[in-house]
């Protein structure tokens, strides 16, 4: 697919998904999210790790947007900073477990017979597998570092995917339009990767966006168990774990974090399903 | 007309096996049951069946597009179902298919002239500017603008998306082009446009046609012979004048008596056949039967052979 | 002189989309006589099928309206019946039949069930007396061994059964008037002989009148006994049967003819209509046909013609109807 295709595709799925207005509410927020988060050193008024003792559990103030932690450091600030790592948590983690998806299901689905039956029995096990505490295990063996969690969460969320581009292959390529590029005698790859892929990434996008939004949860999950991000690095997750103790006298550091974490994930599963409904011609109504 | 024979096709046969977890059925589904015939050079042969006869599936097995059961396809004095993966690749610019239904058979995602120009690409007939001009060309000749070539499909209607379909297949020079049912899905004023296009792209670039359609008044129209299919088989094969004059096989007969004809006054009472509940499993004898207003008792035991009747007019009755 | 059964004046039905308004039908007029088939005639998107759901009030509202018209049915307009009012007419004293009958009838009853609750619906009887009707029926619509086939599901049957079912279930209440949306399109043409000739037999034999829509030439001059042929929403031929083949006087209404392949003659090529079929949204000024017509002169591109009486009963939409043929 070109540039200029692209956008004309573009084009003509935003005039669908622009009428979702929750949809375009979410989309939003995700822009202002990351706006923030990459000018985060212009934005933020002190240094995240910038600790002062006497400033210690501050509520918000001029001074102060949303208070300082016991430790004096300033709550606005960390946020910012872990607004880039819970995204680039969740956005690395889902490139990695799409990555893998498209690759096995696309193989799947387009040779089928054994390779299929082999390939989707894999998934299926690693679907028996808890996620949550099989990274919790890893963690634990390998040791929390951000990127062994990004690699992890990825490792362990493709198979949603597969399934996804498994069944869209197994569609797209009983279609005309397949076999006539078959007829035109065009290779394996080159039917995957220009007739068929492009078709079935649409659905891909719409889990993918989901899956941000479960990625950034898993990540605050594991942060709040402390096996997360590592102190000092702030993360929302690790924010959120440690304003627990003074959750009764420092309300700030408990709220907002946990306050970012909804509004993010909400977010991102509002663009998800307005993704999905606009690209959906059953439900725009018109091929 | 070259009497040199371009294609032949020699008890082909394609059966689909319901696959259940743990066993598969003995009992296939016949889709194509031994189908023979050949066509000459420059020649169009009808393939006319009902829906379910297995045109189709015959037509696209003849490509190879889908792998048939048994059977061999000699194109061009070569053995089709010898050649694997780069031997047949090579082959398929000299053999295309034009599809029935204009929205599914072109890539949405691709712009006209990608679609069009790829197999020139692929094959290394022509790249850049030579693809380009080899596109235009090629859309000029099937009545569409140079300019088309930079347009998506869904911006063009049912019939101009035909036409796109069939530029895709003539772009490579072929020599054969297996159409199935090219005209059914368009309106009927659209339909006259793109037969009269396909006879005259036959006449302009020598094609050879294996015309396949339901539609009798069509292959009448642009067939040199017919080959009628019934359940997987062919009953009859005639040159389309003697098989509308003198059809010889009963099912043929029932075909042509159904066609509308276009004359109220000539509404005559015609001959009907029952719809049949007789179900056919693994049943010896001839597949048309149950429905046979000739139907005697040794159609039950035997299956009647495709036989030569004089004239290249062949049918497939006990009693003819 | 015979009243009309079915009388439309004016007809109008629009849809208001987000694209722009389709006039899917403007200005449609025609009769329908007791026991007589009018065959409305046209290619996709003519607006022969909304004609034909808007005098049930099937149209889904919104998008569609039926903006103007009357649609005056044993001399009581339909138009201004309350929707229960309405549910009585339905399946009662107006049938409707569609293409595919696997999507109109239910896959998880039998076909008797689904009689038996078309006849329950509007007449009073028990279960009983519902079943034998129901045999009665599908014996009528030539279905064998009713008796047995009353309790096969949809999918048991063939395309052809499953639209004589289908018949059978329009036709169980009497209806005046049956409207059949292209019943035989979806079937073979073996099939669709027999469902026709059986649709002629059951309309004389319950003298009802039909009105069949359909694309197809070839089933008009099967059953029909006049005519109107759609183009762009609008009638642009009607007529007796015999003068719409022989003696047709629209320029459409002869290039619809001669874009069929004739069996008797081996012509090279066909007399095709050149253009396509207009976009809905966006309709010629004018005649909605000029654009294709071979007979076009200036005045086509200003003014829409109106409907001249070319003899009694038959009517023409050109200016040049005297040329044409």
């Amino acid at each position: 697919m070109n540039e200029r295709g692209m956008t004309s595709q573009i084009k003509f799925f935003w005039k669908y998904f622009k009428r979702n207005r929750l949809a375009v509410g979410g989309l939003t927020i995700i822009l202002i999210i990351f706006i923030v988060a990459g000018t985060a050193p212009f934005l933020a008024p002190y240094d995240p790790g910038k600790t002062d003792v006497s400033l210690k559990l501050k509520p918000p103030s001029l001074k102060h947007y949303l208070g300082t932690d016991q430790l004096g450091r300033d709550v606005f600030s960390r946020m910012l900073y872990g607004a880039r790592i819970s995204l680039s948590v969740g956005f690395v983690a889902v490139g990695i477990s799409i990555f893998i998806g498209i690759l096995v299901g696309a193989i799947a689905g387009y040779y089928g017979r054994w390779v299929d039956s082999l390939l989707m029995r894999l998934v299926d096990i690693m679907f028996c597998f808890p996620t949550f505490f099989l990274i919790l295990t890893v963690v634990a063996l390998l040791g929390p570092s951000i990127f062994n969690i990004m690699v992890i969460i990825g490792l362990t969320s493709w198979m949603g995917t597969a399934r996804f581009v498994r069944a869209e292959f197994l569609s797209l390529k009983e279609r005309d339009f397949v076999q006539a590029a078959r007829a035109l005698g065009l290779n394996d790859r080159r039917i995957i990767f220009r007739h068929i892929l492009p078709n079935a990434l649409a659905p891909v996008f719409v889990t993918a966006t989901l899956d941000v939004a479960t990625a950034i949860l898993v990540e605050a999950g594991l942060s709040f168990l402390g096996f997360g991000v590592q102190p000092p690095a702030p993360s929302w997750g690790n924010i959120l774990t440690e304003g627990r103790t003074y959750i009764f006298d420092a309300w700030w550091l408990t709220v907002f974090p946990g306050l970012a974490i909804l509004l993010t994930v909400l977010s991102f599963n509002l663009v998800g399903e307005g993704l999905r409904d606009s690209l959906d011609p059953r439900l725009r109504g018109r091929r | 007309m070259g009497s040199e024979i371009l294609v032949q096709v020699q008890d082909l046969k394609k059966y689909f096996f319901k696959e259940r977890l743990f066993s598969t059925e003995k009992e296939p589904i016949r889709a194509v049951d031994g189908i023979s015939f050949s066509i000459r050079k420059g020649e169009t042969l009808g393939l006319v069946g009902e829906s379910g006869c297995g045109k189709t599936t015959a037509g696209k097995a003849i490509l190879r597009l889908i792998e048939p059961t048994s059977g061999q396809v000699f194109f061009k004095g070569k053995d089709l179902m010898s050649l694997r993966g780069e031997e047949l690749r090579k082959l398929r610019p000299f053999m295309q298919f034009i599809f029935q239904d204009p929205y599914e058979s072109l890539n949405p995602r691709m712009r006209v002239g990608e679609i069009v120009g790829e197999g020139l690409e692929i094959h290394g007939v022509a790249r850049g500017k030579e693809k380009r001009e080899r596109v235009e060309e090629v859309l000029e000749q099937v009545g569409l603008h140079p300019q088309d070539a930079f347009r998506y499909p869904h911006e063009f209607s049912g019939g101009q998306r035909q036409r796109i379909g069939i530029a895709r297949a003539i772009a490579l020079r072929p020599e054969l082009i297996v159409a199935d049912e090219p005209v059914s899905a368009l309106d009927v004023s659209i339909q006259a446009q793109i037969l009269n296009l396909l006879m005259d792209l036959r006449d302009r670039l020598g094609l050879t046609y294996l015309f396949i359609s339901h539609d009798l008044r069509i292959v009448k129209h642009i067939s040199d012979r017919i080959a009628v299919m019934y359940l997987g088989k062919i009953v009859e094969m005639a040159s389309s004048e003697v098989l509308f004059r003198q059809p010889l096989h009963p099912y043929t007969q029932l075909l042509l008596q159904a066609i509308p004809r276009l004359d109220p006054a000539k509404r005559e009472e015609k001959i009907f056949f029952k719809e049949t509940f007789l179900s056919l499993e693994k049943e010896r004898g001839c597949l048309f039967a149950p429905r046979c207003p000739h139907f005697k008792e040794r159609c039950a035991r035997e299956a009647p052979f495709l036989v030569d009747h004089g004239d290249e007019h062949w049918v497939a009755c006990h009693f003819v | 002189m015979r009243h009309p059964l079915l009388e439309v004046r004016s007809l109008t039905t629009h849809f208001f989309t987000e694209d722009g308004i389709v006039r899917a039908v403007e200005d449609v007029s025609f009769e329908i006589y007791p026991g007589e088939i009018l065959c409305l005639v046209g290619e996709s998107g003519c607006g022969k099928s909304v004609t034909g759901l808007s005098i049930l009030k099937l149209i889904p509202i919104p998008p569609g309206q039926i903006v103007r018209g009357e649609i005056l049915f044993n001399g009581r307009d339909l138009l201004k019946l309350s929707e229960k009012e309405m549910e009585g007419v339905r399946g009662n004293e107006i049938s409707m039949i569609f293409q595919e009958p696997m999507t109109s009838l239910n896959p998880v009853f039998t076909i008797g069930d689904q009689i038996m609750e078309a006849i329950q619906l509007h007449q009073k009887l028990n279960k009983r007396d519902a079943r034998k009707k129901a045999i009665e029926m599908l014996d009528r619509v030539k279905i064998p061994s009713p008796e047995k086939r009353i309790d096969s599901y949809p999918h048991q049957l063939s395309g052809g059964m499953r639209q004589r079912a289908m018949i059978a279930m329009a036709l169980s209440c009497q209806p005046k008037l049956l409207i059949a949306d292209e019943p035989t399109t979806a079937l073979d043409v073996t099939i669709q002989a027999e469902v026709l000739r059986l649709l002629r037999e059951i309309q004389r034999e319950m003298e009802m009148s039909v009105m069949l829509i359909t694309h197809d030439l070839g089933v008009v001059s099967e059953v029909g006994d006049r005519v109107a042929v759609m183009y762009a929403g609008r009638i642009v031929e009607y007529g007796p049967i015999e003068d719409i083949f022989h003696e047709m006087r629209h320029p459409y209404t002869r290039g619809l003819l001669e874009s069929i392949p004739q069996l008797e003659v081996k012509k090279t090529r066909l007399n095709a209509i050149p253009g396509q079929v207009p976009n809905p949204l966006n309709l010629p000024e004018g005649c909605k046909f000029h654009p294709r017509c071979p007979l076009r002169i200036e005045d086509c591109r200003r003014e829409e013609p109106p409907l001249f009486e070319v003899k009694e009963g038959h009517y023409s939409r050109c200016l040049r109807w005297k040329e044409c043929r």
